[in-house]
């Protein structure tokens, strides 16, 4: 028995093209009735179709007045795509609905109008949704509600974007009671946990499996050219990427970082002698850029295109038949949903190969790639729900209306992540939103909320609702700036960091868009350049996507290395440069810890091997820099990646042993960590999605007198004179869960006991060297700060002349 | 050795104080420049974030601590003691205890600043200006000032330490004036590199950074 037939234009549309639906898009019509569903298809598999099927066939057979189906997806970029997918039948089966879509950049008096006379499909983003369920009108606007369909879900239940979707649709459901709810994931490793995520507690949440095709066709790109030792950036290996892209119709060329997606353009642009079209696309250009190359993508007049994440998610490119991954790829669920691009005819198998940057890439390239075809996946832990996401949620509740506390708290258990909030945990989120929760009570000003009758709660001033949806998000960037050509209406070209701009010098080039550009001025917090393509570039600094492999990836990084009869399927170079490091060093082994000490560049270094994931090894080296620094050793700063630890300092550290004591690693961590960077980091970030402080925004940043202060102000204040506040228990619960691993360094410990192999060096040694490419550096304050602090200024007055003269 | 940095300024010897105070021993005569007290009670009274209300306390507790440690006969208020003049009547009993209690048998002087008239009901006598033997101190530089003490600017400067970056509020100083960091705990700086600073000091200014440990080094510009 169908619950729902396609509509009798609509399948005359599929029958005219000789198209049938598949198996899974059938089933997606028989069962339109759940009030979740959870979809999981490969790309190519006609997921996005399958999701808005019933609600085509819904509309046309039964009609229906203002906004009937809510797509949400983590990208803009997919809101438009899909907006366009979805016009083609729509339009040509003549079908009487309206689809439009709401993100960022959507102009204001769009935006009036579409909560006023919403169109019967509006495609938008979790950030967008929580903007229009903040209005007043919300109730109006999504009364009719039917379905939503969460695009990409497996990306947003990773992090705090999809913790404020779901607190929304527990709204939604409340707004629009028979709301159901349809989920579309690509290949997950936990599909019950997204089921989960994705339903209204506790309803249950079918799962439908798509045939997830063909396996797909992949391996490492063999080519003539040798990888460097270090070096994240593939360019060694151009003349072969160049003449696989000769070889395919459309090829996608996959980089991890923005830089290093621009610093490989630029290169291929100026190796390509036969003026292939290529094209750039990455999050940092502006959306004009993005816009011409998706659209001469889409219109099959590109051979390839060099992107990075931003591509990441479903966005449909049509004839792509080889992508290309350069770098390891840091997890491998990423490179299943990489390779995915490629082919999107259904039956086909994808095709994708893997480019190693360097000698330890080959390595992590073989895990990845033995991993996916053991169809092993990262296996994320899912956590409870967050609390500052919280405090934001109740916020913009309360920019709506009016609300009782008791019916929004059960509301929120509706939701899977926060089924175990307690009341006494909400009433501490609430109590921080009505008055910031702070032990200290004089002050009657302090209430940004007021309790109207008992239980009954409202926006004490109405105009505080302006600086709550501003503020509004879960994202937190880098400070970034606008960059533009000089000149009236000069064409906008993306973003840099902020902190990398201040290093700009008038007269200085860096690459944007895979142009060489010169800077010319800052203007109004806008930097402006002029084209320079005769000069060398000096590298561009984006903002920094901290990329590190799964600890699965990690474990079975360190059983490769350990097994040299598995070091057959690496080419010989990597062979080599294995045997270099057991010649040199030791190579790690299970149930030991290898540490390396040597110097570099004017530091001792310390690099600790414990394959226990980047949380663990940021725990352990803040154990061991608390050692150093009391033992006077002056560290000066570490950086963790899921396999080892790297750790500097002004002084050599001659025995290690000492500071891995695993006897009370928490209490002896807790006095060190309450001063440290990671910590204030965490702070910063929880502050802001709580509404504690406003974000920056560049433009409006005040000129003379700084208004703002340092969010390090704040956390050390609340330290001293509020320890027991909301907004350090929530630093202490994000920190539990994002960056210390307290139970897994205990575990590493005492496993490891006294066998800790701590060998001298006299330089790098070949494992270690990728750890001095990895972002994420936590500075250590202590002695030897200050030290060098007082270096410093001495050299400064030296060289100034100021030295020498009576003070 | 104390971390403090002594210095000549108009042939007195000054001190510098890690706190952001300027101590002058000859004459018994601690400054200290825009405390902004209330700050965090004025943002929210405009409807903005709820700051920890807590910077009065702790802005109260190092000026006593200096206080205690140089037992000065005389106490200057660069100006902007206080956030706004309502932030000064909303200050709670304690606070207002305690800030009696620092002037009572004290030379107090409430120098006005740009936010705030001078607050006398607390004790302490107003002025928009005062000298003092070669000194004369100032809530802002003057274009023409000589041997000037001011405030107002919330100077900062930073060291870049290879990779790492230390900022810092700080003194600037040069031959005819010197400039107070804001003392208030709730204050933020201005980079010593705006115009408005590099404009204001000769090209040989230095900048002293507060906090620990102190360092003279050139002005950053």
């Amino acid at each position: 028995m169908r619950a729902m037939e396609l509509p009798p234009s609509l399948a005359e549309w599929f029958a005219s093209r000789h198209w049938s639906l598949h198996p899974h898009q059938h089933e997606m019509l028989d069962r339109a009735d759940e009030p979740a569903l959870l979809l999981i298809a490969p790309t190519g598999g006609g997921k996005t179709l399958a999701g808005f099927l019933p609600t085509l066939a819904d509309i046309s057979a039964n009609g229906h007045e203002g906004l009937h189906t809510l797509y949400v997806s983590p990208l803009k970029a997919l809101a438009n795509d899909i907006r366009r997918n979805l016009r083609i039948p729509i339009d040509e089966a003549g079908l009487p609905i309206r689809v439009e879509d709401r993100t960022g950049d959507t102009s204001q008096t769009a935006r009036k109008r579409q909560r006023a006379d919403p169109p019967h499909i509006l495609l938008t983003t979790p950030e967008s949704l929580a903007l229009m369920m903040s209005y007043p009108d919300a109730d109006r606007t999504f009364k009719g509600l039917k379905r939503v369909i969460v695009d990409e879900i497996h990306a947003l239940a990773e992090n705090k974007r999809g913790d404020q979707l779901m607190l929304a649709l527990s709204r939604l459901q409340t707004l629009a009671p028979g709301l159901r709810r349809v989920g579309l994931s690509a290949t997950v490793d936990d599909p019950a946990a997204i089921a989960h995520y994705l339903a209204r507690h506790p309803d249950p949440c079918p799962i439908l499996h798509a045939d997830p095709g063909p396996p797909p066709d992949i391996d490492i790109l063999r080519t003539d050219e040798i990888p460097p030792w270090a070096g994240a950036g593939g360019r060694y290996a151009i003349p072969t990427i160049l003449s696989e892209v000769k070889a395919h119709k459309t090829t996608l060329i996959f980089h991890n970082t923005r830089a290093q997606a621009e610093l490989f353009f630029h290169a291929l642009w100026l190796a390509n002698e036969d003026d292939l079209p290529i094209g750039i696309h990455h999050g940092a250009l502006a959306r004009e850029q993005r816009h011409r190359v998706e659209q001469a993508m889409a219109a099959g007049d590109l051979r390839a295109i060099v992107a990075t994440s931003s591509l990441d998610l479903g966005i449909d490119w049509g004839d792509v038949d080889l992508v290309i991954q350069v770098g390891a790829p840091k997890k491998v669920k990423q490179l299943v949903q990489r390779i995915g691009r490629a082919n999107h005819r259904y039956n086909a198998p994808s095709k994708a190969r893997l480019v190693p940057a360097n000698r330890f890439e080959v390595i992590e390239c073989r895990a990845a790639l033995e991993a996916v075809r053991e169809g092993q996946l990262d296996g994320d832990l899912r956590r409870d729900g967050p609390r500052d996401v919280l405090c934001q949620h109740i916020a913009l509740v309360a920019c709506a209306g009016p609300f009782r506390d008791a019916d929004l708290f059960a509301e929120i258990k509706t939701v899977g992540v926060y089924a175990d909030l307690s009341r006494a945990a909400f009433d501490e989120c609430l109590d921080f939103v009505a008055t910031g929760g702070y032990a200290l009570r004089a002050y009657d000003r302090y209430q940004r909320l007021k309790e109207r009758e008992p239980g009954l709660w409202s926006l004490r001033d109405p105009r505080a609702a302006r600086q709550i949806r501003m503020n509004l998000g879960t994202i937190i960037d880098t400070d970034t700036l606008k960059v533009r050509f000089r000149g009236r209406g000069g064409q906008p070209l993306g973003e840099i960091e902020e902190g990398f701009a201040a290093t700009l010098t008038p007269g200085e080039t860096f690459l944007m868009g895979g142009q060489v550009v010169r800077y010319e001025g800052l203007n109004q917090m806008t930097v402006e350049v002029s084209p320079r393509p005769d000069k060398e570039p000096r590298i561009a600094t984006y903002i920094g996507y901290k990329q590190t492999f799964s600890i699965q990836l990690a474990e079975r990084i360190q059983q490769i290395l350990n097994d040299p009869g598995r070091w057959d399927a690496l080419p010989w170079h990597t062979r080599e440069w294995l045997a270099l490091q057991r010649e040199n060093s030791l190579l790690p082994e299970p149930g030991r810890l290898l540490v390396e000490s040597f110097p570099r560049d004017g530091r001792h270094h310390l690099c600790l091997y414990g394959f226990a994931g980047r949380n663990a090894h940021q725990t352990l080296g803040l154990l061991v820099t608390k050692g150093m620094e009391e033992a006077g050793l002056d560290p000066m700063g570490l950086v963790a990646t899921d396999y080892a630890v790297l750790i500097w300092g002004l002084q050599p550290v001659r025995d290690v042993r000492p500071f891995l004591s695993h006897d009370g690693v928490h209490d002896a961590l807790e006095s060190w960590l309450a001063g440290n960077a990671v910590m204030k980091r965490t702070f910063r970030a929880a502050a802001v999605i709580s509404g504690l402080i406003d974000r920056n925004f560049p433009g409006k940043r005040t000129t003379g007198r700084q208004a703002t202060f340092s969010s390090d102000i704040l956390y050390d204040t609340l330290h001293r004179y509020d320890p027991d506040h909301l907004m350090l228990k929530i630093t202490e619960e994000e920190a539990m869960r994002g960056h210390i691993d307290f139970g897994r360094v205990d575990l590493l410990l005492k496993t490891v006991g006294d066998r800790i192999d701590q060998i001298a060096l006299d330089r790098v040694s070949p494992l270690s060297a990728p750890l001095f490419l990895e972002p994420g550096r936590v500075p250590i304050a202590g002695k030897g700060e200050n030290r060098l602090i007082e270096e410093e200024a001495a050299r400064l007055m030296e060289e100034a002349g100021l030295g020498a003269l009576p003070a | 050795m104390r971390n403090e940095h002594s210095f000549t300024f108009a042939g007195e010897t000054l001190v510098a104080l890690p706190s952001g105070a300027l101590w002058w021993p000859e004459a018994s005569l601690l400054c200290v420049s825009d405390m902004h007290l209330g700050k965090s009670e004025r943002m929210a009274r405009r409807g903005g974030a709820l700051l920890p209300p807590y910077e009065v306390r702790d802005t109260l507790r190092r000026l006593q601590a200096d206080l205690e440690t140089l037992d000065p006969a005389a106490v200057i208020s660069l100006g902007d003691a206080f956030d706004d003049m309502e932030a000064a009547t909303a200050l709670d009993a304690d606070a207002r205890d305690r800030i009696a209690a620092m002037i009572e048998g004290r030379d107090w002087t409430w120098v006005t600043g740009n936010h705030d008239p001078a607050p006398v009901a607390f004790g302490g006598h107003a002025a928009e200006g005062l000298t003092c033997g070669p000194l004369s101190f100032v809530h802002i530089a003057t274009r023409t000032g000589r041997h000037e003490v001011s405030g107002h600017y919330h100077p900062k400067a930073s060291l870049s330490l290879r990779g790492r970056h230390v900022s810092r509020p700080c003194f600037l100083r040069d031959a005819t004036r010197l400039i107070l960091p804001a003392y208030g705990t709730y204050t933020g700086g201005l980079r010593s590199r705006d115009r408005a600073l590099s404009g204001l000091m000769a090209p040989d200014a230095r900048a002293i950074l507060a906090g620990q440990p102190m360092v003279e080094i050139p002005m950053p510009r």
